[in-house]
């Protein structure tokens, strides 16, 4: 499901800093905020929303389709899975550095719900011209307007650049999902990707990817099934080795994982590979016509 | 965080899993005593890297006079860029069968995933390129947790050694949930000639995201090599990597970060660290910045800002107020866009004259063009 303006969504964390400024800017671009929790000021407001003690009081006094999570990582996982268990059609988990562990209990109980979770360590959702869901710059009309343009990024910061650049090749976006920069995301960009492909807005993808991980790779594999054409990014060619996983976490990566093994994977499917986000554009343009409106 | 072997052999011995009597020694001398107690022994270099034994690190002993000497010569040297410092003397263990065991993070299941194979001593890699069949993979539902029914199933054709093997994999497996491990490897593990199982070498990795609420087994880790930059980074709590180009760069995000370095490399530079305020890290470009230009070898200046979370004016705010502070010598190339580019555009142009460019590829040709 791709966020729509009729779409009710629960803040979690909404009475702290960010929460409270995310809350203001997911509102003023059409968002329907129905409700936030933070059991220490259950039954307050916070700018005009309701604050319930959990999630699933939210649910039964003012009803949720989506939640968001403003929660520092230590409590993400009981807020997350209050979430899940009270119904949640869709949780967008923004926080960082969330214990691993704790982001598979958090899936598990999604897998028992079916609930999708988008992140860790997102930065939420776009749909331009109905709201936006997370800490992406939904309000700024340089970076996104109503179009056929899907895209898909592991990186807030990143996609805002693509999207951007989406804009300023004369297209809109039909949505923006952030996948998230976490090992374990709860949606992969492979099924990201499935969704976009079975959005009827939706005419062309753009996808964002980085080095590490198997997730290109992966999407790369359903992408050559699709009639829609798909142009990529892929972050850190010239990236420093990181962190080593260890032996064990090679075997599960083999050869994958590297820049030069997901832009061969990816071209390999049919799907066009961007040296700079500034070729996405033009990569764009030569396979779709610009969005009139947009 | 890496746990050395020796510090997380104490770990598997409290969960139940045997491993060889041994001591952790400084120097020869140490050395030659622990195998004075021990009799035949192993001597194994202490260092956070893999390939011990391929680079000479680790080497058997029959006395004490071979283990002053093993020890004498494994000391000092360097495996996978660590000076090893310490070796650990331990039993020799008669084996009759080596086997691998490991529990991994899986993103394809989102949860924990168990390696198990009969054929062990030999890397992972190893065992996944010439015995793949034997490798045998067990996804777990970390919320019923590791049933005993599965692990005796993936130890059935052990022998007499059964039962204890599949005791190990299920003290294995609570050993890593229990210290919020995202790599547990023990390989070997052996089943010994008096059909004892015992693991010989041991890989843990603990979740970095899980230390602060495990402060007990981040003391146990082996800190990262830091250069005295980073070490300054680190201390700020900024994610900032030296590198060996003159290009400095400031970004916000890690995608973007990766993203600018690229362009600066596609562009025929080099850029001089990798350093990116996202996340909360976005009101500290201030420091950052000042960070960034105590690194003598930058001669130009690219700042790549695409706010999401991050406020462009607020990080803006900040790297001119480390500009006025620091008045450096070298030219600044600035992009902005997203969350607060109005404010941050004004802002720049009014306290430092300069203005941005549109696209991120020229403000990086241009810094490219001026570092050399």
């Amino acid at each position: 499901m791709i966020p729509r303006k009729e779409h009710r969504v629960l803040v979690l964390g909404i009475t702290g800093k960010q929460g409270r400024f995310w809350t203001e800017k997911m509102r003023a671009c059409g968002t329907v905020v129905t409700g936030g929790v933070n059991p220490k000021k259950a039954g307050s407001e916070q700018d005009g929303v309701p604050v319930f003690a959990s999630a699933k009081q939210a649910a039964a006094k003012a009803g949720f389709d989506i939640a968001v999570m403003f929660v520092p990582p230590m409590g993400a996982r009981d807020s997350a899975v209050d979430a899940i268990e009270a119904g949640a059609k869709m949780v967008v988990v923004l926080t960082e550095h969330i214990p691993q562990q704790d982001v598979m209990l958090i899936h598990a109980a999604a897998r028992r719900h079916g609930t999708r979770i988008f992140g860790p360590n997102t930065a939420g959702l776009v749909t331009p011209g109905e709201g936006f869901i997370g800490i992406m710059p939904g309000f700024n009309t340089n970076v996104f307007r109503p179009g056929s343009i899907g895209v898909i990024s592991r990186s807030g910061s990143l996609g805002t650049l693509v999207c951007l650049n989406v804009v300023c090749a004369g297209f809109g976006q039909s949505a923006f999902l952030g996948v998230g920069g976490d090992p374990l995301p709860g949606t992969s960009s492979r099924e990201a990707l499935e969704m976009l492909d079975g959005d009827a807005r939706t005419r062309g993808v753009v996808l964002v990817g980085e080095i590490g991980g198997t997730m290109e790779e992966e999407a790369a594999a359903y992408a050559r099934s699709m009639n829609k054409p798909v142009v990529a990014f892929v972050a850190g060619r010239a990236a420093p080795p990181g962190r080593r996983m260890g032996h064990a976490g090679a075997i599960v990566m083999g050869e994958r994982g590297t820049y030069e093994s997901k832009r061969r994977a990816l071209e390999a499917a049919g799907v066009r590979v961007a040296a700079t986000p500034g070729e996405i554009g033009p990569l764009l343009r030569e396979r779709l016509a610009p969005d009139g409106a947009a | 965080m890496n746990l050395e072997e020796h510090a997380a052999k104490p770990l598997l011995a409290e969960a139940g899993i045997a491993v060889p009597k041994g001591a952790v020694c400084g120097d020869a001398d140490a050395a030659a005593r622990a195998a004075a107690w021990l009799g035949p022994c192993v001597v194994k270099a202490q260092v956070p890297a893999g390939k011990r034994g391929k680079a000479g690190g680790i080497r058997l002993a029959a006395t004490p006079e071979e283990a002053r000497i093993a020890a004498a010569s494994i000391l000092g040297l360097e495996i996978g860029g660590h000076a090893v410092n310490r070796v650990l003397v331990e039993q020799q263990v008669p084996i009759a069968r080596e086997l691998y065991a490991a529990v991994i993070n899986d993103p394809a299941s989102r949860g924990p995933l168990l390696l198990f194979s009969a054929d062990g001593g030999m890397d992972i890699e190893e065992i996944a390129a010439t015995r793949p069949d034997s490798l045998q993979r067990l996804p777990i539902d970390i919320e019923a947790g590791m049933e005993p029914a599965r692990a005796q199933g993936l130890a059935a054709g052990m022998g007499n050694a059964s039962a204890a093997v599949a005791a190990t994999l299920v003290a294995l497996y609570r050993l890593y949930r229990d210290c919020d491990a995202e790599l547990l490897e023990i390989n070997p593990l052996v089943i010994t000639g008096d059909g004892h199982v015992m693991a010989l070498d041991c890989k843990l990795v603990i979740d970095d995201a899980a230390l602060p609420r495990r402060p007990d087994l981040a003391k146990l880790g082996t800190p990262e090599k830091l250069t005295e930059l980073e070490r300054r980074g680190r201390a700020l709590g900024l994610r900032y990597i030296e590198l060996e180009g003159p290009v400095g760069l400031l970004a916000n995000g890690a995608g973007l970060t990766m993203t600018t370095m690229d362009a600066i490399a596609h562009a025929g530079g080099g850029a001089a660290n990798f350093l990116e305020i996202g996340g909360d890290a976005y009101t500290q470009a201030q420091p950052a910045l000042e960070l960034v230009l105590s690194n003598p070898r930058v001669r130009s200046l690219v700042v790549n800002f695409c706010g999401a979370f991050a406020r462009t004016d607020v990080m803006a705010d900040g790297v001119v107020k480390a500009w006025k502070v620091l008045r450096p010598a070298i030219p600044v190339f600035f992009s902005i866009h997203g969350t607060g580019e109005e404010e941050a555009v004004a802002l720049v142009r009014r306290e430092l004259g300069i203005e941005p460019f549109d696209r991120m590829e020229d403000a990086v040709a241009a810094a490219v063009g001026a570092s050399t």
